[in-house]
């Protein structure tokens, strides 16, 4: 632990000698601090995306699961009946919490998106809707359709499975593409940092003889350019991070109807995530010029 | 010090040197001449392992130089100061740091470093140019430069290529002074030149042994020089 300490002191702090022996490198130096941002720019969206959806999976997931809806549609005069008889099915059956009917008013809040705020309601032929809480084992769904259809020939039991589990597998499968594409992003980033090096490298073939021929060993040359091309993807990751957080603390809030765009950004202790972003580009340039300068080394006398 | 037994270096297909057979004593004072093209920097790339010989031994400091992993070579090497021929300078480095630039890279304390560097300087007549950078030097004050690089490290042996190839015979002979010098210190000298004047002149002042190469391989060199 304190020996890989004192290599992470040792890269910040650096070797003022070890630094000096390698030229400024122009353009290397810009791309790298440049994809670097970038990528971390990127990271940051899928980031988002995937915690997003991780947690619009959980959401529909856990609460749904736990509740179903009965929908009663008969005739005006035998809806109380059914309704009555659907409750009293519904307070017999193991597994189930509670159950409501919901009011006039709530269903009007459910049908208000699609036909408006002044929806005449009493005048419509409207299904009942009786909202089922479930205990964690749930009730036999089987067994309460057979009942429900016995006792109201009118009501329907739908248990949410039917729609919820593509939404639900169609979110993890979004987190789970997110999650490939900070992967895909990551070893993009250490092939860019790759070719930067090795240009950097190949740039300096006449400073790393001379250095070979004075006694300079591996390590040493090595670390002149592992030092820099790490600090420059650390700096290039911190402004693109940076940045991306900014974009995602000033989209707009999420709203009360859940609309998932507006849910696209960071939560509670989420927000540490993608400050990991910046240290982890370092640590990914820090192995792709170590094992391009290496293997450049190897090739020389 | 160092030592090759039936060395051969080939390259293409073709032998460059065969046959070689050299013994570099401790204190001792070589001279290597030949045509252009023979393979004198060839053998003393050999002598400071930049090459590898395709056959026979060579051995540095008692050691088979095959058998060196890379960190071994670039400690042997600080004991072998080289003068190239075009210096090998890092242009954008001040004259003071080229020639502490083994000490740089050696981990050596930079306590002391100091003084010693401005004894050097001043022994190779570059105080005055200490700050300056390697383009701005003129052809002595370079193969100086490089002589004071070569010896920082206090090295057992030290190997110049073609040292006064590009300078004028007064600098020349000032060069020269300063390997008998280090010679007479002790260290142990192989030159690489044509420069049949300079021979004469250093084999006035120190025993030198000249060696030839001719046909690619390696002969002692006639009694006129």
């Amino acid at each position: 632990m304190s020996g890989a300490l004192a290599s992470v002191r040792e890269l910040l702090t650096g070797d003022r000698n070890a630094d000096r022996v390698v030229p400024p490198s122009g353009y290397t130096a810009r791309l790298t601090t440049f994809t670097a941002g970038a990528m971390a720019f990127l990271t940051v969206f899928a980031l988002a995306l995937s915690l997003a959806t991780g947690r619009l999976a959980d959401r529909w997931s856990s609460e749904l699961a736990k509740t179903a809806t009965v929908r009663i549609s008969a005739p005006v005069g035998q809806m109380q009946a059914q309704s009555d008889a659907v409750l009293k099915v519904l307070s017999e059956t193991p597994g189930v919490v509670s159950a409501r009917v919901l009011t006039d008013a709530e269903q009007r809040q459910l049908l208000e998106p699609w036909f408006g705020p002044d929806l005449p309601i009493d005048t419509l032929p409207i299904p009942r809707l009786i909202e089922v809480v479930e205990n964690t084992q749930g009730p036999d769904v089987e067994g309460l359709r057979l009942r429900l259809s016995a006792e109201a020939p009118g009501a329907v039991l739908d248990d949410h499975t039917r729609w919820r589990r593509p939404l639900v597998n169609a979110a993890y499968r979004l987190r789970l593409l997110a999650g490939f594409s900070i992967l895909l992003i990551a070893v993009s980033t250490a092939a860019m940092i790759t070719l930067a090096a090795n240009a950097a490298l190949a740039a300096n073939a006449t400073v790393i003889s001379v250095l070979r021929l004075v006694g300079a060993k591996d390590a040493y040359i090595a670390r002149a350019f592992v030092r820099r091309f790490t600090l420059r993807a650390l700096v290039g990751a911190g402004i693109g991070t940076l940045a991306a957080m900014l974009g995602i603390f000033f989209l707009p809030a999420a709203a009360q109807e859940g609309a998932f765009l507006t849910g696209l950004g960071f939560q509670g202790l989420h927000w540490i995530w993608p400050l990991l972003i910046p240290p982890l580009a370092a640590i990914v340039a820090f192995w792709a010029t170590r094992i391009a300068a290496i293997k450049t080394l190897k090739g020389l006398t | 010090m160092i030592e090759l037994a039936g060395a051969a270096y080939s390259y293409g297909g073709g032998d460059i040197l065969t046959e070689l057979t050299l013994r570099l004593a401790p204190g001792s004072f070589h001279f290597l001449t030949g045509p252009s093209g023979s393979g004198k920097t060839t053998l003393l790339r050999l002598c400071y392992m930049e090459l590898l010989p395709s056959i026979g031994t060579v051995r540095i400091f008692d050691q088979d130089v095959t058998s060196l992993g890379r960190d071994e070579v670039a400690v042997n090497r600080r004991r072998i100061g080289v003068v190239h021929q075009d210096c090998n300078f890092l242009d954008h480095l001040s004259v003071a740091e080229n020639i502490a630039l083994p000490l740089a890279v050696s981990g050596r304390e930079a306590g002391g470093q100091d003084a010693n560097l401005d004894e050097l300087l001043s022994w190779v007549g570059l105080d005055a140019q200490k700050n300056s950078l390697p383009p701005h030097l003129s052809g002595g004050e370079r193969q100086r430069a490089a002589l004071a690089r070569a010896v920082i490290m206090s090295p057992d042996v030290i190997i110049a290529d073609e040292p006064t190839g590009n300078i004028d015979w007064e600098m020349a002979q000032r060069l020269l002074r300063l390997l008998i010098e280090l010679n007479k210190l002790g260290k142990t000298i192989l030159i690489a030149t044509h420069d049949l004047n300079l021979i004469r002149l250093a084999k006035s002042q120190v025993a030198a042994r000249v060696l030839r190469i001719h046909n690619s391989r390696l002969q002692l060199a006639g009694a006129d020089l």
